[in-house]
């Protein structure tokens, strides 16, 4: 599914990640830790193609392909997913016409017809019901005066609607209340699939009790520091990070 | 010297007031047009009221003739799907045939009764201030005919006034007037919708327009005004609102460029607690020059005004917003906000905005703004990174910025019309480069 091997990059002038690499099998949830700063989110946007996030050396292959060469979008309809930490406000921009678009582009790209209007309205109400936001959050401007708990919400609902092969999930459980953490694991627990995977980049252990991973990666520094199994979180929970450094100096 | 003189159109001008034959009545207001008409300066680049919009295409436009009733054919949904009363004109020509409804108050110039002429004598032409308004005086001097919107103490108009202005293809370049006085009397209510189109294959045209409001105290009106003319028509048009005491104006216009086109707004809190809100939306593109000129005039205390304008200048177009808010010292108790945003989506695209804000009243609150920007990245990135490619994204965001003033706008059908027409229109590049 996805092969970073020796993966260096850097934010504007500042390497970020140095020599990280990571294998993601067909339907495997690898959770990923590690401390403020680490490059948690700059390891999202290198693979999703921010601007400003630049690889400088190694590799990574997505479903056989080489990821780096591809575009923004072609990322995107390839089926690869980032759920923003901060997804962004674009008032002005229905919310409902932004999911019709993007779901279009997805579906073209994999051959797929076009949904007609009237069916895509019937999905979309169905799955924002899934994620618990009211249909009216679909009429509004894209994430426009959404509180932090419903835009998680609503990455959640596109990522539902893209149903991508790889979803990044960058700190969707920060900002949810108990009830809005069960909405968002049980949806993605609903799309977990043996095609499917997905990286759970996550402060808490908390959302790994309801999303059960099969590897939990500690990223510090710009690098993997320690890989495990779901235990690992636990034990990060109880000792924090610093031991971790110790052993790897 | 060019070969043609500075003082080309404002005889053409002449002439044609010269061929017009209208009712004696409106002789006196005609005569004082153009006798200011002929008075005036002709505006240069000196004249701080067009100071960035020169008149060349309009020395050099050729108007020797009047718009005459042609035979036009308007895309489907051209005009807005609207049960309404409506009032069409082509070329300045009144169209029976297009036109429909009726209702007591609402009438030509040229079917007014006594008293509706007596009205319009004492009204029409005094709401506007010549001096400042070379083209209002010019008006004056052009009019036969025109709307009169009359609604009485504290009567609801129950349908909109739906008045559309359709410029066609002429054999030489044509001239139409288009003339319309709002008058609503205490507590009455009304919606008005001003419409301009142009056929597509329209040639050179010029459309001089005015239209002045008077809304009495307690009375509210909402009023729009599209001007879709394309490429070939000039426009220059103004509207000139007097708010009586707890009156209530909420207008809210948009326009696309052509060679030239000059809206003046100009709203006048006459009696304590009057509101103004104004949205406005302007796209240029092309080679097009499209100015706005707004002025508020707060004259009386604890009124309020709210205006947003918000332009997209493509290609090698340029916009001019000018928006002055003009406090007068017994307007105590002022709320007035003025924002204006701007997005350049070309290299050689130009804005000149300028707001500017005079008070000479010590508890008022204020606030203006303008800003020049190009579309936000991290949104181009969100929208891409769900597969949109660039193109659609910018096209996206472009057409969200002015959204948001059509997004709430009440009139359903007005809503649905633009939204159609300029979905159409972004999808052709211009505004998403
Ligand atoms: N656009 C940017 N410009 C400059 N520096 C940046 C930029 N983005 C990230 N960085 C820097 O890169 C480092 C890694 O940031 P990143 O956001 O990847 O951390 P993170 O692990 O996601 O942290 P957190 O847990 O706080 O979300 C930080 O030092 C950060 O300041
Ligand atoms: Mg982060």
């Amino acid at each position: 599914m996805l092969d970073i091997r020796n993966l260096n990059a850097r934010v504007e002038e500042t390497e970020i990640l140095r020599n990280l690499s990571l294998r993601i099998k067909p339907g495997e949830v690898h959770a990923i830790m590690g401390p403020n700063g680490a490059g948690k989110s700059t390891l999202g946007n290198v693979l999703s193609g921010r601007p400003g996030y630049e690889a400088t050396s190694g590799e990574v292959e997505f479903n056989g392909k080489n990821l780096l060469d591809m575009g923004i979008e072609e990322r995107a309809r390839e089926g690869l997913f980032l759920a923003f930490q901060y997804p962004v406000e674009i008032p002005g921009v229905s919310n409902m016409e932004f999911l019709k678009a993007s779901v279009d582009a997805r579906r073209k790209h994999l051959g797929l017809p076009e949904l007609s209007s009237f069916d895509f309205m019937k999905i979309a109400r169905e799955t924002s019901k899934r994620v618990s936001l009211d249909a009216a959050f679909l009429k509004r401007g894209v994430n426009e005066g959404f509180s932090g708990g419903e835009k998680k919400r609503n990455e959640i609902l596109q990522m539902m609607l893209l149903e991508p092969s790889l979803c990044i999930l960058d700190e969707t459980d920060s900002g949810l209340d108990i009830d809005a953490l069960q909405v968002v694991a049980a949806g993605v627990n609903s799309m977990r699939s043996a095609e499917r995977s997905f990286i759970v980049v996550t402060h808490y252990q908390r959302l790994l009790d309801f999303i059960i991973p099969d590897y939990v990666h500690v990223l510090a520094g710009g690098r993997i520091v320690k890989s495990g199994g779901k235990e690992l979180a636990l034990e990060l929970e109880a000792k924090g990070y610093a031991w971790l450094e110790d052993e790897v100096a | 010297m060019s070969e043609t003189s500075p003082q080309d159109f404002k005889h053409l001008a002449l002439s044609l007031a010269g061929a017009q034959d209208s009712a004696p009545w409106l002789d006196s207001l005609r005569f004082t047009g153009t006798e200011q008409w002929l008075e005036a300066q002709w505006p240069g680049r000196r004249t701080e009221l067009w100071k960035y919009t020169p008149l060349a295409s309009l020395q050099r436009g050729q108007f020797a003739s009047w718009g005459s009733a042609q035979a036009y054919t308007l895309a489907e949904h051209a005009l807005l799907s609207l049960d309404a009363i409506r009032l069409v004109f082509v070329n300045g020509q009144f169209d029976a045939q297009a036109s429909a409804g009726d209702v007591a108050g609402v009438v030509r110039f040229s079917k007014a009764d006594a008293a509706q002429q007596a009205l319009i004598e004492a009204r029409l032409g005094k709401i506007v201030d010549t001096k400042r308004h070379l083209f209002a005086s010019l008006s004056n001097a052009w009019t036969q005919d025109g709307v009169l919107v009359h609604v009485p103490k504290n009567t609801k108009l129950e349908l909109p006034i739906y008045i559309v202005h359709v410029s066609t293809p002429e054999a030489t370049p044509a001239t139409a007037n288009h003339r319309v006085l709002v008058v609503l009397e205490e507590s009455a209510q009304a919606e008005i919708i001003e419409h301009f189109i142009s056929d597509e294959q329209a040639q050179n045209g010029f459309v001089n327009s005015l239209t002045e409001i008077q809304v009495g105290a307690n009375a509210h009106l909402s009023h729009y005004r599209m001007n879709l003319e394309e490429e070939h028509i000039i426009h220059i048009g103004g509207v000139h609102i007097n708010l009586a005491s707890n009156a209530q104006y909420l207008g809210f216009t948009l326009s696309e460029g052509s060679q030239l086109k000059r809206i003046d707004y100009q709203i006048c809190h006459k009696g304590k607690g009057a509101h103004a809100g104004l949205n406005g939306v302007y796209l240029p593109r092309n080679e097009h020059l499209l100015d706005y000129h707004t002025n508020v005039e707060h004259e009386a205390p604890h009124c309020t005004t709210s205006e947003v304008f918000r332009g997209i200048i493509a290609d090698s177009a340029r916009a001019v917003f000018n928006g002055r808010i003009h406090i007068h010292p017994d307007a105590q108790k002022t709320l007035a906000e003025l924002s204006n945003k701007n997005l350049l989506t070309s290299d050689k695209a130009e804005v000149d905005t300028k707001p500017e804000l005079e008070i000479y009243a010590d508890d008022v609150k204020c606030a203006h703004g303008a800003t020049v920007s190009q579309l936000d990245q991290t949104s181009m990135f969100y929208l891409r990174s769900r597969g949109l490619c660039e193109k659609q994204a910018r096209t996206m965001l472009s057409f969200g910025f002015i959204n948001e003033l059509l997004q709430d706008l009440p009139q359903q059908a007005v809503r649905e019309h633009l939204h159609r027409h300029l979905t159409q229109l972004f999808d052709k590049d211009h505004f998403a480069s």
